[in-house]
């Protein structure tokens, strides 16, 4: 195996573009080195992106934030602004594994990990999060939810690296949550997941909403039928019932180790209620 | 043993407090030397090959490619531990779970191993090695596995302990009966009878230390191992059993254990790394990844129980029986046996039949796990208890209490009970404060109770007495959690020094006698009723030293505060010598000062606890969070009061873990899922309370300072006291450990849909 | 392929060499020989291998060896100042919070890493904070009990420190 570490971008994708065999990007490692200890995988090239200054930074904007491939989400937990602004994404990144694990990991490398479980993809879908793509071609822009495509696939070209995440800036009276089912209280993956975005107008009524659920299909979703179940209310009993009730119609999960179809169906509903309630009380709605 | 002390009234000086563990500051700075920290010069890395497969005949194995490696010193199949046994079934079991021989009949199973002269080496050579397979129907659940129409885990299995003999194979290997009166009768006066089946999945012990050893077997017949073991005096019987060396040849040195609750009691890699070195002539360093210690280890058995009480409307036991099948993996094991004894012991009864049966199943073979066997029983017993007492609105623990052991007791697997502590804990559980503590919404409070045999046995120690008047104690039985401190303090109190003058340590295989392994909850109790006998040995020997060096008769000395004082006519105006004065002047009094002790420490006396415990449910995703927890046990006598605490935290955490989370999970394939720390779910520090404990010291008459084994019991009552909590908190019984969220909410869905 | 590494290992200047997939933790135990560095799953799980990196708490199971190079690697056999132990260190021992100690040197770094960034944590900051750290023999009663007083012993010194200058 040849290991690599270069200092900027275009290096990192030229070396990947190039090389032979299999290659894979390094950003924390809590799942490459993983894969690479049980044998699953046996690389020929590592490209290390923790050297690239560009990738390492989160960036504040008018347009919202561009957190780089290389923050770890340790890094994001510390950054106040961000925070403030996306408590959920940020609670969600707080939630992969452990303090050990959050000093490596990345939400850029939870994405491309392509795992349905991954805690802080749906909270970047219902940010409406986008990914920055550089590529042997350029550069390209992807919505968070485009980029894994089965579990452990993703929609990558080779040489492709996502060299950032942007999420939009905060919107007055607008907040998100993510919630996840764990049987511990940390050191775990999600059984079933949910994250919900949304933005109040007056009388407190939902305006804009986004509703994601994880773990429950072959990847992270995005169910437009449970934001339109919620906009245009201000999350009564019937809104949380048919907001249930879009969340059981998108379910497909499977029976593994970690959960029952009839379980994460069920669970599913109650972790959406129960985000939604906590981002519209965020977003300062009041009943 | 002759009990020369007052039970209960004496005075103690060092047994009771609590100072720092001699190996403490090696443990905090990274110095302690675990079993995978050793390395022998020119040593060998080995991996091993694992069957895939939950059954299969082994076809062929073609060794070839890994042999022409560069690289490459050794690769041995069972063809290389030629079976010496013997007919001997324990070892013979040992040796084909070790390699798999003709069959592999675990997914797991080892069948080939290499060593080489670095592990990506060795891992290389794993790959190359092909092994030609016939797969076979497999089976890995309990009672599937009982069912006669299941796949024969072991060709031409008749059942053993049932006369006549039945005629037809099973997997039902052991069968095996305790109790007495006649329950039928007993049942006949029943006012209520409650009858259910209890499941409990398999559990695995979870040391964080990872099995290792590193070898060294010369030509000449001779070897040394390294590793990291519960009893490293059997590691090295049974080891030069399989290899055909001498015992004495073989010397074997125990590492820091970095835990082990059972499941480092048994062999499972040694012979392996043993053979390679053999064969290679080189020392040979094994270690298990975590993966290997879940497949290829020796978890605990899964267990289903059918279990039937009676109670009158007073609420007296009129009859309590069960059938225990405890699956013990391809080979059988005295678990089930253990379970059909531990049920019933904590109560007094007339009528009580236990039926103990032993299930093969494709699963790695089935070791100890802490007071083995003891919980699964404890959660049958204890769960239908507590829903008998809500059919006659008797408190659970006045139920309890009502019919409690006591010192008199025939207990329900025969032997008839000296002062026991079962009675005491429940008062003690009946008055505390957490009894009567404020549930709020969700929430449910819940006891159990729970028993263990605890054992002594053969234990062999040395006391040498060195010429600065410190004091070194040898033992044999290792020191699995503080009992150096433990046994330190014996001693300072036996010689009446300061227990900094005290160094215990735990030595190889052949410095000292043959020692049991620390299973039993023995360590303590054993090695110190050693400890004490060769510290009156010791005293004798200065006494004498002290009269010669005064010249006056030994008898005119006594041992008092460490010192010798002259006595009687010889009085005068001697002063006290201590043992420095004493040790210093050894060569001229007749050489070294030394006493060793080889016993058989009988008289371990049992063990009891109660434990409450509170908890809420979320109704909604059956997640179910233990917020208060507290332990009372027996300890006879608390040598070390932190480190007992310790014993009782840590039992009780296990058993919340197996309550709610833990459980081995194996696909339709017979592969186990979940072979990591990640998704087989032992409890993280923010899944818990503080655990609370009380100290009761009840002496066991059968020891000097009345101290009993505390290792084991705490384990028992959890599974129990937290079915009885989640029962109370959502108003249904549980029936399927763990309690896992998924279990709780189709338990809740049912009981809404029955109404 | 084998890699040359330079690091500042526990405040020194520290060249080895490691295979290019070689685990830091693989790399500590075996080419330098720091064995407090514990295995207890290779896989991030237990915690038993925690060091800081750049400062930085991580499982050294999931840090390649050569990602050390220019970086600073900090590990228990760095914790005390000489001879002296530092203040975890002692109250692990005073407060029997270890009983195997497999578990302890991953503990204790963990533990320091989560007092300086909270000098003053609730014992459920405590309990999260040492989340990533298992221990099968303890209950981590004692560990919560042993890093609640190490804390409270720290801002004593602390304050000390501060009122005498």
């Amino acid at each position: 195996m040849l290991y690599e570490s270069p200092n900027t971008l275009p290096e990192a994708v030229n070396l990947l573009a190039k090389a032979k065999g299999n290659a894979y990007v390094l950003a924390g490692g809590s799942d490459l080195l993983v894969r690479m200890k049980g044998g699953y995988i046996e690389p020929d090239l590592v490209v290390d992106i923790k050297r690239i200054k560009s990738m390492s930074t989160i960036k504040k904007t008018p347009e919202g934030f561009v957190i780089g491939g290389a923050v770890s989400c340790a890094n994001i937990g510390e950054h106040t602004a961000l925070r403030k602004a996306w408590p959920g994404v940020v609670e969600a990144a707080n939630l992969i594994g452990s303090d050990q694990i959050q000093g490596r990991c990345t939400i850029v490398g939870n994405l491309c990990n392509a795992s349905p479980a991954a805690d802080s993809v749906p909270a970047l879908i219902a940010a409406g999060a986008t990914a920055l793509i550089e590529g042997p071609r350029g550069e390209r822009e992807v919505a968070v939810e485009k980029i894994a495509k089965a579990p452990g696939v993703t929609t990558l070209k080779k040489g492709e690296i996502v060299a950032a995440i942007q999420l939009p800036a905060k919107q007055r009276r607008s907040a998100d949550a993510y919630l996840r089912f764990t049987p511990r209280t940390e050191m775990d993956i999600a059984v079933v997941s949910a994250a919900v975005h949304l933005t109040l107008g007056a009388k407190s009524v939902i305006e804009d909403a986004r509703v994601s659920l994880g773990a429950v299909a072959a990847k992270a979703l995005l169910v437009k039928p449970a934001a339109k179940a919620i906009i245009g209310t201000t999350l009564d009993d019937e809104a949380l019932q048919k907001l249930s009730a879009a969340c059981a119609a998108a379910c497909s999960p499977i029976n593994d180790k970690r959960g029952t179809v009839a379980f994460r169906t069920k669970v599913a509903q109650v972790l959406a209620r129960r985000a939604a309630l906590l981002a519209y009380e965020r977003a300062g709605g009041k009943k | 043993m002759n009990a020369e002390t007052k039970l209960g009234k004496r005075e103690f000086r060092s047994v009771g407090t609590r100072p720092v563990r001699p190996d403490g500051v090696d443990k905090v700075t990274g110095r302690a030397r675990y079993g995978a920290d050793f390395d022998m010069p020119g040593q060998l890395v080995a991996r091993v090959l694992r069957s895939p497969h939950a059954h299969a005949t082994i076809k062929k194995i073609d060794t070839s490619a890994a042999e022409k490696l560069p690289g490459v010193k050794a690769v041995i199949t069972s063809k290389d531990l030629p079976d010496l046994t013997d007919g001997d079934e324990e070892l013979g079991a040992i040796l084909e779970n070790c390699m798999a021989r003709k069959k592999a009949y675990y997914d797991g199973h080892a069948v080939a191993a290499v060593a080489a002269v670095d592990a990506k080496t060795a891992r290389a050579a794993i790959k190359l090695i092909k092994v030609d397979y016939t797969v076979h129907k497999h089976v890995t659940d309990v009672d599937r596995a009982a069912d006669p129409k299941a796949p024969l885990v072991m060709k031409g299995c008749i059942t053993q302990g049932i006369d006549p003999a039945p005629k037809k194979a099973s997997n039902i290997a052991k069968q095996s009966e305790f109790g007495h009166g006649d329950v039928g009768k007993g049942f006949k006066k029943a006012d209520h009878i409650v009858e259910r089946n209890f499941r409990t999945e398999q559990t695995h012990q979870g040391y964080i230390e990872p099995h290792a050893c590193v070898a060294s077997i010369s030509p000449d017949g001779t070897g040394e191992m390294w590793v990291c073991t519960q009893g490293h005096f059997v590691f090295r019987q049974q080891c030069a059993a399989l290899l055909g060396l001498d015992m004495a040849k073989l010397r074997v040195t125990s590492s820091e254990i970095g835990g082990g609750f059972g499941g480092k009691t048994h062999l499972w890699l040694e012979p392996v790394a043993m053979a390679l070195s053999r064969k290679a002539n080189l020392p040979v360093k094994l270690v298990m990844t975590r993966d290997e210690v879940f497949r290829a280890s020796g978890p605990t058995s899964a267990t289903s129980i059918d279990i039937k009480i009676g109670i009158t409307n007073d609420g007296t036991i009129t009859a309590g029986e069960a059938t225990l099948r405890y699956a013990s993996g391809p080979w059988p094991g005295s678990w089930a046996l253990l379970g059909a004894m531990t049920a019933f012991a904590c109560y007094d009864l007339e009528n009580v039949k236990t039926t103990g049966q032993e299930i093969l199943v494709n699963r790695p073979k089935t070791t100890a796990y802490r007071a083995p066997s003891a919980p699964m029983a404890a959660f049958a017993v204890e769960s239908v208890l507590d829903e008998l007492a809500g059919k006659i609105d008797m408190d659970p623990v006045q139920l309890r209490i009502k019919n409690a052991a006591s010192e008199g007791t025939r207990s329900s697997y025969g032997p008839v009970y000296g002062p026991i502590g079962i009675g005491p804990t429940l008062e003690a559980a009946a008055s505390h404060p957490h009894m009567k503590a404020k549930l709020k919404k969700n929430q449910g409070r819940g006891m159990a109770c729970g028993f263990w045999f605890n054992f002594g046995g053969q234990s062999c120690t040395n006391l040498n007495i060195d010429i600065d008047g410190s004091v070194t104690l040898t033992v044999g039985t290792i020191d699995v959690g503080g009992a150096r401190a433990s046994l330190s303090l014996v001693v300072a109190e036996e010689l009446g020094i300061d227990y900094e003058q005290v160094k215990t340590i735990v030595g190889d295989t052949s410095t000292l006698g043959y020692n049991e392994m620390t299973d039993g909850s023995r360590g303590t109790f054993a090695s110190s009723m050693s400890a004490i006998m060769s510290a009156r040995q010791v005293i004798d020997i200065m006494r004498a030293r002290a009269a010669d060096m005064w010249g006056i008769p030994p008898e005119d000395v006594e041992w008092q505060d460490g010192h010798a004082h002259a006595s009687g006519k010889s009085k005068k105006n001697l002063p006290p010598l201590s043992i420095a004065d004493i040790a210093s002047r050894a060569a001229k009094t007749g050489g070294p000062i030394a006493g060793h002790t080889e016993l058989n420490a009988d008289g371990a006396g049992v063990s009891f606890a109660t434990h409450i415990c509170d908890v809420e449910v979320d109704p909604e995703t059956g997640l179910t969070r233990v917020i208060r927890y507290t332990v009372i046990q027996d300890a006879g006598k608390a040598v070390h009061p932190t480190y007992v605490e310790g014993q009782f935290q840590g039992g009780a955490t296990q058993g919340i873990g197996w309550a709610l989370n833990e459980e081995y999970i194996y696909g339709e394939d017979g592969r186990l899922q979940n072979p990591g720390f990640l998704d087989y779910r032992i409890p993280v520090c923010s899944d818990l309370p503080m655990i609370d404990t009380q100290i009761l010291e009840i002496p066991n008459p059968n020891h000097p300072y009345g101290i009993r084994g505390v290792g084991e019991t705490s384990i028992v009552p959890p599974l129990a006291a937290i079915g009885n909590a989640v029962s109370n908190a959502v108003g249904v019984r549980m029936t399927h450990i763990p309690m896992s969220p998924p279990r709780i909410l189709d338990a809740l869905e049912n009981a809404e849909q029955e109404g | 392929m084998s890699v040359l590494v330079n690091s500042t290992i526990n405040g020194d200047p520290i060249q080895f060499s490691c295979e290019a997939d070689e685990t830091l933790m693989d790399a500590l135990r075996d080419r330098v020989g720091l064995k407090g560095v514990k295995e207890g799953c290779g896989t991030g799980d237990c915690g038993a291998c925690s060091i800081r990196l750049d400062g930085a708490l991580v499982c050294s199971c999931l840090v390649l060896g050569a990602e050390a190079q220019g970086r600073t690697v900090d590990t228990v056999e760095g914790m005390s100042d000489g001879a002296k132990l530092h203040v975890l260190q002692e109250k692990f021992l005073e407060h029997a919070a270890l009983q195997c100690g497999i578990c302890t040197p991953g503990f204790l770094v963990a533990a320091q890493a989560l007092l300086e960034k909270n000098p003053t944590p609730t014992e459920e900051e405590i309990r999260y904070g040492l989340a990533g750290n298992l221990c099968r023999c303890t209950g981590y009663d004692k560990i919560v009990r042993a890093v609640q007083d190490a804390a409270k012993t720290m801002n004593r010194k602390a304050k000390k420190k501060v009122s005498k200058s």
